[in-house]
């Protein structure tokens, strides 16, 4: 099959088109106790010629579906659909009978029934033979370019996951935080070793919640996901001193529910990078959890620049510069996680203090888990 | 002449402009630092204030970023004082590094390594000394004012390297020019075609927007407005002002080699600063 494959177009369906051909011969000499050769020759001159029409009128046909309906995915490999497909065999089969029969009484100097002189009813069993065999050879190409295709389209899905996968750690591990992290923490470690070190040990625990999180992606209490948070933030606060004033919110009640990890740093990175660090006083950062009509609400936000009113005409997405991934990698995950169960709603917060405000609504684990009032 | 050559550091983060300012006293004595300032906004002022003869420039600051703030200072730089040298400090920006090397602007990564800031500090040296014998050899008055024009040129160029913006997280260019502005006004929002308004002028968080007629005041920054204008029809000519270029009768220069625009349909003149004068060499 493999070798097949690696042939050229028209050798990769001629081969095992005339090996079908040969299969056919051997049985019907056989079952009639006729000679070998001359039905070996019918076969394949009679086999070959459905094979060029049917195939001729294949790719015919899927290049007019093409151009009728291009969303279809089928098209696009060379498949018209089976509706078109069932015609072109219920024409060229004759078609190709008729041809194919020609050229070999031209070969072997004989004389045999035509379609149109001898009637339906003497051919009927050739032709269905024919009709058989055409059918059974376009479902065996049918189903082996589908095995192709559904390979490559699966290849492409790994290969964009791996994408995804490492644009999450880039994102993640953000050039820039970690080398201003690295020179504050060079400057801590000749003027205060104590706090560089405690500097330190949040650097390399937040460094294997993220690299964990990016190769298994296994939920994590909500406990060790405002930890992780507690991590990123004192090393902020170092980079941001009183600029940056953060609030973690969780009631011990809910500390043990499941959530994806590191599913909320994109938002408390966003609320940072584009609500805080560039307002001059910076601002609160509340990251705060409770319930809410029995799903689990989990809320970030700051009171910092908010969204402008330029902004606001456009998608938000687009209009805050490098946020767009964060945002949508969270989207997509809660997606696959949840499906419609969870949503995410970014607006401004409206209780008068300013600045943005993220709320993530995610189902609670099981339907039987006590409802606790937060 | 100071006896002591001068600096300003602007750096958001406290640990490191203490740490900038340490290492500078170890590796140059006599350097005096004449002011710390944590936002582009304070560094502005302070540079305007103190006119130091060096500029420590982090890119990355709240407010108005290192290149903006080394842009108003260009704009806003008194004449006939020598424009301060200016050493941009980064973390890693791929594309700012970039930028630098291009414009031949000197540049300090952080974490801030002792040699390459000794190596940088020998080059200011020399570039102050070479500033110090041109104005002896009777350069004349039109040294200092050829600093300030030479830091501009540079800062045009580093301004328009692609990939610029996006690495300072500023908006990017939008992919269709915006062509009708909502203004709200009380309960009312009004829809104004981009092509009635006759310029744009910055006001603390608003933005004047100018039409023949009207005026309003629309809650968004000219920075945020900018890249959402066709760079053709819309020229920026000061940090505070964006004019239609069509709507533009004439620019006038007056004895002091300052531009003004006089507009078709409105009183008003507008200033052009240095750092767009370029755009009206024609006349």
């Amino acid at each position: 099959m493999s070798l097949l494959s690696r042939l050229p177009y028209p050798l990769r369906m001629v081969v095992p088109t005339a090996l079908f051909c040969v299969v056919i011969a051997a049985l019907i000499s056989g079952l009639s106790r006729q000679r070998l050769v001359p039905s070996l020759v019918y076969s394949l001159c009679i086999g070959l010629s459905c094979w060029a029409l049917i195939d001729g009128s294949r790719v015919l046909g899927a290049r007019l579906m093409r151009r009728l309906r291009p969303e279809r995915e089928e098209h696009r490999h060379d498949w018209p659909g089976w509706p078109l497909m069932l015609a072109s065999l219920a024409l060229c089969v004759p078609a190709g009978y008729t041809l194919g029969s020609s050229l070999a009484d031209a070969l072997l100097g004989h004389r045999s029934a035509r379609l149109w002189q001898d009637g339906w009813r003497e051919l009927s069993g050739v032709l269905l033979i024919s009709l058989g065999a055409s059918v059974m050879a376009t479902w065996f190409f049918y189903s082996r370019h589908r095995l192709a295709a559904s390979r490559t389209e699966a290849e492409q899905a790994r290969r964009q996951a791996a994408e995804m996968q490492l644009r999450l750690l880039e994102s993640q591990l953000e050039p820039h935080m970690l080398f201003n992290t690295l020179a504050n923490l060079r400057v801590l470690i000749a003027l205060d070793a104590a706090r560089a070190q405690t500097m330190l040990d949040q650097l390399i625990a937040f460094l294997r919640a993220t690299l964990n999180a990016s190769r298994s992606g296994d939920a994590h209490p909500l406990r060790d996901e405002f930890a992780r948070l507690a991590d990123y933030l004192a090393l902020m606060q170092v980079r941001m001193g009183a600029r940056l004033r953060p609030r973690l919110e969780l009631p011990p009640a809910l500390a043990e529910l499941p959530v994806p990890p590191l599913l909320l740093q994109p938002l408390v990175e966003n609320a940072i990078k584009h609500g805080l660090e560039p307002h001059v006083d910076g601002g609160e950062l509340i990251v705060s959890a409770c319930l809410d009509g029995g799903r689990l609400l989990l809320e970030v936000r700051d009171t910092g620049a908010g969204l402008g009113q330029a902004q606001q005409t456009q998608e938000t997405q687009q209009a805050q510069p490098g946020s767009g991934f964060g945002l949508e990698q969270v989207r997509s995950r809660l997606l696959t996680q949840y499906g419609a169960a969870a949503s995410l709603r970014i607006e401004p917060a409206d209780d008068g203090r300013g600045g943005t405000r993220v709320r993530l609504l995610l189902p609670l684990p099981s339907p039987s888990y006590p409802s606790h009032t937060p | 002449m100071t006896p002591h050559p001068t600096a300003l550091i602007a750096e958001d983060e406290p640990l490191l402009a203490e740490s900038l300012r340490q290492e500078l006293a170890t590796l140059w004595p006599e350097l005096e630092i004449v002011a710390m300032a944590a936002h582009g906004e304070a560094a502005l002022d302070a540079a305007l204030r103190t006119l130091p003869q060096l500029l420590f420039m982090d890119i990355r600051m709240p407010g108005m970023n290192g290149l903006e703030a080394a842009q108003a200072l260009a704009e806003d730089w008194p004449e006939g004082r020598p424009f301060p040298l200016l050493v941009f400090v980064t973390a890693y920006d791929q594309y700012a590094l970039k930028a630098f090397e291009q414009a031949a602007q000197d540049y300090l990564l952080k974490p801030v390594q002792r040699e390459r800031l000794a190596q940088t500090c020998e080059r200011l040296r020399q570039a102050l000394q070479q500033r110090a014998a041109v104005g002896m050899n009777g350069g004349g008055l039109a040294a200092p004012d050829a600093s300030t024009l030479d830091a501009v040129s540079q800062l045009r160029r580093l301004l328009a390297a692609p990939g610029l913006p996006e690495a300072l997280g500023l908006p990017a260019r939008a992919a269709a020019p915006l062509r009708l502005l909502q203004v709200s006004v009380g309960q009312t929002i009004h829809m104004v075609p981009v092509d009635e308004v006759l310029y744009f002028e910055a006001a603390d968080k608003y933005v004047r927007v100018l039409t023949a007629k009207q005026e309003y005041l629309m809650r968004a920054s000219l920075r945020e407005l900018l890249p959402q204008l066709d760079g053709e029809r819309f020229w920026q000519v000061h940090r505070g002002v964006v004019v239609r270029a069509d709507a533009i009768a004439r620019a006038v220069r007056d004895e002091a080699g300052r531009l003004s625009l006089h507009l078709r349909e409105r009183p008003e003149k507008l200033g052009v600063s240095r750092m767009y004068a370029h755009l009206f060499k024609g006349l």
